[in-house]
């Protein structure tokens, strides 16, 4: 269908016909055109405070729908501000749009004001980019975008779009054609490799699963589930895989790596076969790659050819799409297979319980991270939504906050992003708002992205932010402790806003509780207020997380008190 | 693992910031090339790239994957050295102050079988095509004469036969 049209109206028009129904933004001046014409739609828009913010929602929106999510900037600082939520994104595998304004082609490589290479800048952090010539050319690229953003193996994509495209009329054709060669379609596996796997996984006696981001990207949990059970198989997950497995399953051990739980990181290293699937080998997960499942055969699944032997060599590996190829392994082993599930039931046992002795003299506080956390999943419903920071505070809800349905758990995982949780909350919480969403925070990483209050409440998106609250930039102050001799380098944060007051400040509820029993009661009236709360609660600043494997460390060589 | 050299024959796309996509890229992901050479083919829309670096083979088949992760790459492919021609084309300029060198240098030449191709009062140039080991001598014999400036292409490779980056089945890529 052909229409005459202004490229920015285009854009809007092609934004409508991917479905997008919300953009995550701020303007400014080489994005305006597109501003107005985003009055005459039917898009919500949300308006940041601060651009890293817009990219950080639109993760977190993508990660808690599975939707591609957008976000949108004007030229210059505005587009810069979106580097760290891209490179975020890139990391995790999280598909989003990012749409920015650019000076006029005749501006472009003069330095002009608010000029800068975006394109250039983004390149090594985004799956694909553009830069658009004509405003004949946006349905195309708009298809492109949404197109290489959501297949195969998902990721940002960024738009860079000069001001006088977005001003200029041209016949504009909606029935684009996609402006990348058509792929080699990867998500079918071989069956010859598929067969290699289950054969590998029916003589096993130590099998184990390890479940990465991939299976809740394609959606794998339900045979993921089936293929463990059917195996009885224990199943460790990254931290891009929590959720993919509910973690109150027998079968279920947590995660594995750098504090991963000893039960998970002892089995893995423990197992003959390694089925691991949509995740990367990544050093917080292996810890020292060469030495992680040294002894085992690994059969590696992923839907990105690149990671074959990037970080790990394997025995088996299979490019597909997680879903199908743990279906077609299962659909092999089905019938034929009768393990003895109380023997792996059994060892899980046994190692569990080695923890519970190890650390159950942690104790004696009345406000410890393990505490509440576990107080706030007894008080939360099953599929609510955490989000974390980046920090302590991320590892303890590794550890402790259990999770049980998928897209229930949001972190930056590969980044590491320090003020990621609460845009990404509020983000998630657009995408999902009959679900509770709670950004468990540190104080450090709170502040970083705090102004994203005034967003919450003016646009009312309700959403809990627990601050974990020890006066110091935790993690790092850890291993201050542990490596450098507890030489607090630039770990004290001195004197921090009271997170009370500063709730008020925003139009928020803010409470500081000293009590588990007040932290329950708090969290409860939060739920129901629909009022953005922050619940500041006070931790020890010693206190570290453990179990910790050391850098360089086996992954079995963990410190656990 | 043991280093070696290898050819990366591969085809990219025509679009413009594309070489510097794989550039980018390639120093991204750390990998140290010898050299790139990159022009035109028998299709419009696509253009040929041709790496050479040293490394070991697990080495060189990531890099192989992450040229095709990138989306404006067509197929990138580790090509088979006894089964490929792989030639680099260099122009040497020597300073030749008198006849005797200049003979010299004439004679050199044409033991390389390569061509001259310009000559000044002081100067003359060489046209030189053959494996970069036979441009490395010739090099190496100019410097003796006095060299004044070179300029090499890169390598650029095909295989030899019926197989082509072309024709055969796209690599493993997804959108």
């Amino acid at each position: 269908m052909i229409a005459k049209m202004e490229g920015c109206r285009a854009l809007i028009r092609a934004l409508e016909s991917e479905s997008v129904s919300v953009i995550f933004g701020l303007p400014g001046g080489a994005i305006m055109p597109v501003y107005d014409a985003l009055l005459d739609s039917g898009m919500r828009h949300i308006l940041v405070r601060h651009e890293q913010s817009a990219a950080h929602m639109a993760d977190g929106y993508a990660r808690a729908s599975g939707k591609v999510g957008v976000c949108m900037a004007t030229s210059g600082p505005g587009a810069t501000n979106l580097v760290t939520g891209i490179a975020n994104a890139y990391m995790d595998s999280s598909p989003i749009v990012a749409i920015t304004g650019q000076v006029p082609t005749s501006l472009i490589g003069r330095d002009s004001f608010q000029e800068t290479d975006i394109v250039g800048i983004t390149t090594p952090i985004s799956k694909y980019n553009f830069q658009v010539k004509h405003a004949s050319e946006i349905p195309a690229v708009v298809r492109t975008a949404f197109y290489v953003a959501s297949n195969g193996r998902p990721g940002p994509v960024l738009i860079d779009i000069p001001k006088n495209v977005q001003t200029e009329t041209s016949e504009v054709d909606f029935n684009s054609q996609l402006l990348v060669r058509a792929r080699r379609n990867n998500s079918d596996p071989d069956p010859v490799l598929v067969k290699k796997a289950a054969e590998a996984l029916a003589t096993a006696e130590r099998p184990f699963i390890l479940s990465g981001g991939g299976v809740r990207i394609s959606n794998a949990y339900e045979e993921l589930r089936a293929l463990s059970e059917l195996l009885s198989a224990p199943v460790g997950t990254s931290l891009m895989g929590k959720g993919c497995f509910p973690e109150d399953h027998p079968l279920s051990l947590g995660m594995v790596g750098m504090h991963g739980t000893v039960e998970a990181n002892k089995l893995v290293q423990e197992a003959d076969v390694l089925l691991a699937v949509g995740m990367r080998f990544s050093d917080r997960t292996t810890s020292r790659p060469d030495d992680f499942c040294r002894d085992a055969r690994i059969i590696h699944l992923d839907i990105d050819p690149s990671e074959i032997e990037k970080n790990k060599e394997v025995n088996i590996f299979i490019v597909g799409d997680a879903k199908k190829t743990l279906k077609g392994i299962y659909e092999l082993l089905a019938g034929q297979l009768a393990r003895n599930v109380r023997s792996s039931l059994e060892r899980i046992k046994e190692v569990k319980g080695l923890l519970t002795q190890q650390i159950s003299s942690n104790g004696g506080k009345e406000l410890t991270p393990c505490k509440v956390l576990k107080e706030a999943r007894k008080v939360l419903p099953r599929d609510a939504i955490v989000t974390t920071e980046v920090g302590q505070n991320q590892m303890w809800a590794a550890a402790y906050w259990r999770t049980y349905i998928p897209r229930t758990f949001i972190t930056s995982g590969g980044l590491g992003t320090m003020g990621f949780g609460f845009p990404a909350a509020l983000g998630a919480k657009v995408a999902r708002p009959e679900a509770v969403v709670v950004d468990v925070a540190g104080d450090g990483s709170f502040l970083m992205t705090e102004n994203c209050l005034a967003t919450s409440i003016s646009e009312n998106i309700p959403v809990i932010v627990i601050v974990l609250n020890n006066g110091m930039l935790g993690m790092v102050a850890q291993w201050q402790r542990m490596f450098y001799k507890g030489r607090y380098s630039a770990t004290r944060l001195g004197r921090s806003p009271d997170f009370v007051e500063l709730a008020r400040a925003y139009g928020a509820h803010g409470e500081r509780v000293e009590s588990l029993n007040q932290f329950s009661n708090v969290l409860r009236r939060a739920i129901s207020s629909d009022t953005t709360t922050i619940i500041d609660v006070p931790i020890d600043p010693e206190e570290n997380v453990l179990p910790m494997v050391p850098p360089g460390k086996g992954i079995d060589e963990m410190i656990v008190a | 693992m043991e280093q070696e050299t290898f050819i990366i024959g591969t085809i990219v796309e025509n679009k413009p910031g594309v070489l510097h996509k794989v550039s980018n890229m390639l120093r991204r992901k750390g990998f140290n090339i010898d050299s790139i050479s990159v022009g035109p083919t028998e299709t419009s829309d696509w253009s040929r790239m041709t790496i050479t670096f040293r490394a070991d083979e697990a080495t060189a088949r990531q890099l192989v994957r992450q040229m095709e992760k990138l989306l404006d790459v067509v197929r990138a492919k580790i090509l088979d050295q006894s089964m490929s021609v792989a030639r680099e084309l260099a122009l040497v300029k020597l300073r030749v102050e008198d006849t005797r060198a200049r003979s010299d240098a004439i004679n050199y030449a044409n033991v390389f079988r390569s061509r001259v191709v310009d000559v000044s009062p002081n100067t003359l140039m060489v046209e030189i095509t053959g494996t970069p080991d036979k441009i490395d001598a010739f090099i190496q014999l100019a410097r003796g004469l006095g060299l004044v400036e070179i300029s090499r292409t890169g390598v650029t490779a095909l295989e030899r036969g019926l197989n082509a980056l072309n024709s055969e089945k796209e690599g493993a890529q997804n959108g």
